[in-house]
């Protein structure tokens, strides 16, 4: 019954959320505010784990690729590492990152904000504070977290080439033909749609999270954890239904 | 002026206003008192649109609160400033961008009537270099200060103060008080403060509204409130020694 109240209430947020701005200056502010609090405060911590993350798949295709003796090409490993990251860890893995990261910092700004009571204050001065706070992330999140995916997969198929070379597993030339060949560029739009719902799911549910707290520090807390559990139970769930539906 | 006609307000079964009528006027402060639990911030609450009433009305100038539509509540809301108990200020804005961003949000000034405006509320405040700096770096007297200039910022017809004083020293008090006065009179609004402090209801209170478990329990003046023989209202302004000496004298006199 909880679970439904909430699944209302965020419902509602979504739709308050929705609204004629008050003066468009101030919501493109407030947005590239955002995009830049998610996007470049992201990137550091996003390039580090999607070059080891494509460093680790590399190594261990190449490992099972020796360990069966099976006749299969070292280019494969270059093939597996692209639409892996494309695919599946780019999306996915940013993006859980990301609920760590950028919902639990929603979470807690708006959770501060409603303790503090400067979501009130900005509601007696006739700000749809749904629309004002809100929006703005929403719309940062969406936009600015495909270009973070794209630069993971990117920097996870060079993490793989760093470490095939390191390995000796792979020579240059075999896996960039491995990451060149037989390329479909589906898997890229597939990609891209990924990371813009999750976006969607990162940042409204850690806003409604922060957006309705109720108490003090503690329950910021509780608010900021739930915010990066649903989130990350969300990505999930689209990830498996985006990939049912359409692959 | 804002008047109040039978307002109630319940939360689940516990009913916190029990029916409330009271008339705040211009250009005087009005101040409502009682003990910690007796509804003076729901009052508050209500009447600045953030909790709804279970019945009753609220009239700003005779507009019917609840009767407005979304365009006039928020039409009206831009009339009204409020100096929060935390003073509510955007932390991650200076105290410039602070005050400034009711106009930028409602108004159609340029940059630099916004800026002449807001360097004359922040003079009206004394308050002088602080421009820059951010809410955490400045005191709380300071932010109240701030508070009190964003309040102002858009020429308010309504002004609303929720425990002005609570956390400060009893000079930097006096101090809030006395601005708060010479705002409300020199602007000629209409100012309703929820407060704990009985210094400012003997210096400032135009008009003080005693509540008792969710009621009206008596109203008058801050003259009055040394000869009322109102037993609640006398327990809890004269609790102390120093201030039932004062009364006596006063009385005397």
């Amino acid at each position: 019954m909880k679970l439904l109240e909430d699944f209302g209430e965020y419902l509602i947020m979504l739709r308050d959320m929705i609204a004629v701005p008050a003066k468009y200056s101030m919501y493109y502010k407030e947005t590239v505010r955002q995009i830049n609090q998610i996007g470049i405060g992201s990137l550091i911590i996003i390039s580090i784990v999607s070059i080891f993350i494509g460093a680790v798949t590399a190594v261990q295709f190449g490992y099972q690729i020796t360990a069966t003796q099976m006749p299969i090409p070292m280019t494969f490993i270059g093939y597996v590492v692209r639409e892996t990251m494309i695919l599946e860890l780019a999306p996915t893995i940013s993006c859980l990152l990301l609920a760590g990261k950028v919902g639990s910092n929603i979470a807690t700004e708006l959770g501060t904000m409603r303790n503090s009571e400067q979501i009130d204050a900005l509601e007696i001065m006739g700000v749809n504070t749904t629309s004002y706070l809100v929006a703005p992330k929403v719309v940062a999140g969406v936009f600015i977290i495909p270009f973070l995916v794209i630069i993971s997969a990117a920097l996870g198929i060079f993490g793989g080439l760093l470490a095939g070379l390191a390995s000796q597993m792979v020579t240059y030339h075999e896996y960039v033909d491995g990451i060149t060949g037989n390329f479909d560029e589906y898997g890229t739009w597939i990609m891209l749609l990924k990371a813009a719902v999750f976006g969607f799911l990162i940042t409204s549910i850690a806003s409604y999270q922060g957006f309705y707290v109720k108490g003090g520090s503690i329950e910021i807390g509780n608010a900021s954890t739930r915010a990066v559990v649903n989130s990350c139970i969300a990505i999930l769930l689209s990830d498996y239904l985006i990939a049912a539906l359409l692959l | 002026m804002i008047e109040l006609v039978d307002i109630k307000k319940s939360f689940g079964d516990t009913e916190v206003l029990k029916g409330i009528s009271a008339t705040f006027n211009k250009g005087e402060t009005s101040l409502i008192i009682g003990k910690s639990g007796a509804g003076k911030s729901v009052l508050l609450k209500c009447m600045v649109g953030l909790f709804e009433p279970t019945g009753g009305e609220i009239l700003y100038n005779d507009r019917k609160f609840r009767d407005l539509d979304d365009e006039h509540k928020r039409e009206l809301r831009t009339e009204i400033g409020m100096l929060f108990q935390g003073n509510a200020l955007f932390d991650s804005m200076t105290v410039e961008e602070n005050i400034k961003f009711p106009l930028d949000m409602f108004s159609d000034m340029s940059e630099s009537e916004k800026m002449d405006r807001v360097n004359f509320c922040l003079d009206r405040v004394n308050l002088v270099d602080t421009n820059d700096k951010f809410p955490s770096e400045i005191s709380g007297g300071m932010q109240k200060r701030v508070g009190i200039a964003r309040a102002i910022v858009m020429k308010p017809k309504y002004l609303f103060c929720d425990e002005p004083n609570s956390g400060l020293d009893p000079q930097t008090s006096m101090v809030i008080d006395d601005l708060i006065k010479e705002i409300t009179q020199e602007y000629d609004i209409t100012t309703v403060i929820n407060t704990h402090d009985m210094n400012s209801v003997t210096s400032i209170g135009d008009y003080v509204l005693f509540l008792h478990d969710g009621l009206k329990n008596w109203e008058g003046n801050r003259h009055e409130i040394f000869t009322t023989d109102n037993q609640e209202v006398t327990d809890f302004i004269f609790a102390s020694e120093f201030l039932k000496k004062v009364r006596k004298q006063y009385k005397e006199d």
